[in-house]
């Protein structure tokens, strides 16, 4: 008996606000499928959605917030640093992060501080402090030098995007995001995670994804280069051959 | 219009590259060469990485030395026994190249190893080039003789044995020597996207007193097999050759070397030589600044795969 009421005291405490306010986020995405062609120069999709509410649902005086986060397949980066060695600058110190996200984006209507607290966000793992945290084991502050400038390089190319201005409520329930993915975004899934938060408190999330794939060409040269390397070389090497050949043939003088 | 390459995984303007194909194929018609040591620097300028630059550019190299090789073949200027003696080396030291560029780059001191070389290779071919051909210019000027070619001086690489006679080219020296050019040639070109030719066709000229009318259709021959060969191997253990980047390099090169072989007809040796030396020594000089002045971006970052 005792064992029962400790179950529903936790079920009330962690479930209560939720089942009391009401809110339901529902979120569409413009595209869940991204075509890398020979001409792709990057995309722009949109996601659209509303937050429901119905009788039963407390007002939220101060208004709703919304973080979506958009974070691309993981991969093993390497940052280095350049160093005079023997006067000359080469690539000396470096740290690998693995499972870094290749492509994140931090998308909200106002700057995160703003909408929930430092504690909050680390929770949550919103937000470039927390999201990109390649922690491997635990990081020194020198180690902190080299994550910061992976999360700057990555912005300079597009593939880190940090905007606290890209939500916008159309209606105090109606809201739409654009999402930028450079022409470098690699291939692979990517999760887009919206949350909902009101006074400071997250009150509802939905999750969804979307994938980048190569077509047509693209796709075919790189998995031929990937599968069938040795073919593929000759392949290459014979359209050399023939490519001087027809350029001997057109202009011939002798 | 801009166009996504599939291995080098970038978004880059056509016409941007197949301008870069043009100039440096008028170029390489002009002075005689593949034109590998610009191709690949501009390659890495324009953000394609040194990995994927040097495996690609070994196949734009194969293509515009093979339009060259098909016309001085018609040309009879092709020493083929010499070609293929260069050759036997050739092969196996871009086998090497292939391997130790295969071993730097997991080292990850394979953007060095490039950088370095280049200042060492093209500072000393582009200063010697400089210097030899002012020396050239210099003499014409005070009416004296161009000696290219002195047929009586015997240096000590004619007296080693193996001695082979090959006749199109007038010379009869020992295989070592041969062997060993081709060797370095095939080596130094897989592991820096270059094809050679303006090592090659100096080595020939000086240290085997190759006849100056076959010397360049040779060399050419022997670059279009050895970068064939490298475009194959990179491809079979680095999948790194993007053949959309090289397809649109090659039409521009090919292109490119037609009106540059007609340029480079109506100028005097010695000015093409001075021209191409300066060129080499502010391609040399280019890296070494990089190397020696502080980047304004000390920190760079690398895929080392997915997970």
């Amino acid at each position: 008996m005792k064992y029962f009421s400790a179950i529903a005291l936790f079920a009330a405490t962690f479930f209560a606000p939720q089942a009391a306010s009401g809110e339901k986020l529902i979120s569409s995405l413009s595209s869940h499928q991204v075509l890398v062609s020979s001409s792709f120069a990057g995309a722009e999709l949109v996601l659209f959605g509303s937050v429901e509410r119905d009788g039963a649902t407390v007002p939220r005086r101060n208004g709703y917030n919304l973080v979506v986060t958009v974070t691309g397949p993981r991969q093993t980066m390497v940052t280095r640093r350049k160093d005079r060695v023997f006067g000359i600058w080469t690539n000396a110190e470096s740290r690998t992060f693995v499972g870094a996200p290749s492509y994140l984006a931090v998308l909200s209507n106002k700057p995160l501080n703003e909408i929930a607290s430092i504690g909050v966000q680390q929770r949550l793992d919103i937000g470039f402090d927390n999201v990109p945290a390649p922690q491997t084991p635990a990081l020194q502050p020198t180690d902190l030098l080299f994550r910061d400038a992976l999360i700057r390089l990555k912005k300079e190319r597009g593939l880190y995007i940090e905007e606290p201005n890209s939500v916008t409520f159309l209606t105090p329930n109606l809201f739409r995001a654009g999402i930028r993915l450079p022409a470098e975004a690699p291939v692979g899934n990517y999760e887009v995670e919206v949350k909902l938060f009101a006074d400071g408190a997250n009150i509802a999330r939905t999750a969804s994804a979307l994938e980048v794939v190569k077509v047509g060409v693209e796709q075919f040269v790189a998995s031929s280069a990937r599968d069938h390397g040795f073919w593929y070389g000759l392949g290459t090497a014979l359209m050399a051959l023939l490519t001087g050949w027809f350029a001997s043939v057109v202009f011939r003088r002798d | 219009m801009q166009i996504y390459l599939p291995i080098a995984d970038l978004p880059v303007n056509i016409f941007l590259v197949l301008a870069m194909g043009l100039a440096v194929g008028f170029i390489s018609g002009m002075f005689g060469i593949g034109g590998g040591f610009l191709m690949t620097p501009l390659l890495i300028f324009i953000g394609v990485s040194p990995a994927v630059s040097v495996a690609t550019v070994s196949s734009h190299i194969a293509a515009s030395s093979a339009s060259g090789a098909i016309s001085y073949w018609r040309r009879n200027a092709v020493d083929l026994p010499l070609a293929l003696m260069l050759l036997a080396g050739g092969i196996l030291g871009t086998a090497l190249g292939v391997w130790l560029f295969t071993w730097l780059r997991s080292a990850d001191m394979l953007d060095l190893l490039i950088a370095v070389s280049y200042v060492v290779l093209l500072g000393a071919v582009g200063g010697l080039m400089v210097v030899e051909a002012i020396r050239a210019i210099a003499r014409t000027y005070q009416g004296k003789p161009v000696v290219l070619r002195r047929p009586g001086s015997h240096t000590w690489i004619h007296g080693l044995p193996f001695k082979v006679r090959f006749k199109r080219s007038k010379i009869y020296v020992s295989a070592i020597p041969v062997w060993i050019i081709g060797l370095i040639i095939g080596f130094v070109g897989a592991i820096l996207g270059i094809g050679g030719a303006f090592l090659l066709v100096p080595m020939l000229i000086y240290f085997l007193r190759v006849s100056t009318a076959t010397v360049i259709g040779t060399s050419t021959v022997l670059t279009l097999v050895t970068m064939g060969s490298a475009t194959i191997m990179h491809a079979t253990t680095n999948h790194l050759v993007d053949a959309m980047l090289a397809l649109i390099l090659m039409v521009g090169g090919v292109t490119g070397a037609q009106f540059g072989a007609r340029a480079g007809a109506l100028m005097k040796a010695e000015r093409l030589r001075l021209l191409l030396g300066i060129l080499v020594l502010s391609v040399g000089m280019r890296f070494a600044i990089d190397l020696l002045v502080q980047p304004n971006e000390l920190f760079s970052i690398r895929l080392v795969g997915g997970s």
